[in-house]
């Protein structure tokens, strides 16, 4: 930074507003700290040092109402349902999720009557990120995807017909 | 520990036969005792001084449809003193009712509120039994023979089987 430091007159930058607004968003992705199997495993990992999910601006929180993504990290169980869908009504919108695994996507090798058959069953899957468990590579690449996903959200931007809903009605 | 070296005919003496000794049991020694004496059994067990089963291991249920007596109840107790393990079965028809030994090991209750959830086996004078894995108004007992791997078809299940028109399903 030192050859570029004090070399520049105060600037003035221009944009529109969806790309601040979807910049902002996407630069601060915060989920909510829960896993409810062995991928939460994977997902622990990629929070930590080695993978440092913290310098996407990804940082867990521990409360759904400060929470923009929820990460579904494993087999979500009939009886586990209900509080992974209340999770996600907690949240405040705009809101993601990234179902992570292979259960949390189709309910994996439990095909049974205790589990639930994939978590869009539940609540609306923004990301699917595959593997049995994932490697935190693969998390990482899902919140790239979900960041690049954002930024051609239309936010104050008359939105196009043709465009599909981030959000579902 | 061989069944013979374990002084149990002092305590199977007052039940008069309908006790006996299962002597296919090869790893500990085992009883066969009906519904109306397991109460009974399971008391002399755990006061008699020679035996001391003071420690109920584990409950488990055995569902073998569509053979008859269709249900079964193990016990496997041991007893903390003397080292000693030993197993208890007790043979329940359809529908399945067995006394509750709560009396005797308290650490029953949980063990079979299990056995009511997965096989449907009711335990009388259980003081709270409903369903412990399950969650409520869950229909059916997943580990009967007759109950389908992947359960019944619904919304979160489009992959289950179509459920029989005319079962009430427990």
């Amino acid at each position: 930074m030192a050859v570029l430091s004090n070399r520049f007159q105060d600037n003035v930058f221009f944009t529109n507003s969806d790309a601040i607004i979807n910049w902002s968003r996407k630069s601060s992705l915060w989920p909510q700290t829960f896993g409810i199997a062995c991928c939460a495993i994977e997902m622990i990992s990629a929070g930590c040092a080695r993978y440092d999910l913290d310098r996407f601006g990804v940082v867990f929180r521990p409360s759904p109402r400060q929470s923009d993504v929820m990460i579904v990290a494993g087999t979500v169980t009939r009886k586990m349902a209900p509080i992974v869908r209340r999770l996600y009504d907690q949240m405040a919108e705009p809101r993601y999720v990234i179902a992570m695994g292979t259960c949390a996507i189709s309910g994996g090798v439990y095909n049974t009557y205790a589990v639930v058959q994939g978590v869009d069953h539940v609540v609306p899957v923004d990301i699917h990120v595959a593997g049995c468990p994932p490697r935190p590579e693969a998390l990482l690449h899902g919140f790239v995807q979900l960041q690049e996903k954002i930024t051609g959200t239309r936010v104050l931007r008359v939105k196009n017909p043709d465009e599909p809903a981030m959000e579902p009605s | 520990m061989v069944a013979d070296d374990m002084p149990l005919a002092a305590v199977l003496q007052p039940f008069d036969q309908r006790v006996s000794l299962d002597h296919s049991a090869a790893d500990m020694p085992c009883l066969l005792v009906p519904p109306a004496d397991l109460v009974a059994l399971c008391t002399q067990l755990r006061d008699d001084p020679a035996l001391r089963f003071d420690f109920l291991s584990d409950i488990c249920a055995v569902d073998i449809f569509p053979k008859t007596p269709r249900f079964m109840l193990v016990y496997h107790l041991f007893s903390v003193p003397h080292k000693w393990r030993l197993r208890v079965k007790c043979c329940l028809g359809d529908p399945a009712t067995a006394p509750t030994v709560i009396p005797v090991w308290t650490t029953a209750n949980w063990h079979e509120r299990e056995a009511y959830d997965m096989y449907g086996i009711h335990f009388d004078g259980h003081p709270d039994l409903r369903r412990i894995y399950m969650w409520d108004g869950f229909d059916g007992f997943p580990m009967r023979r007759d109950f389908p791997l992947r359960g019944y078809r619904d919304d979160y299940n489009p992959m289950g089987v179509e459920r029989p028109p005319e079962e009430g399903a427990g």
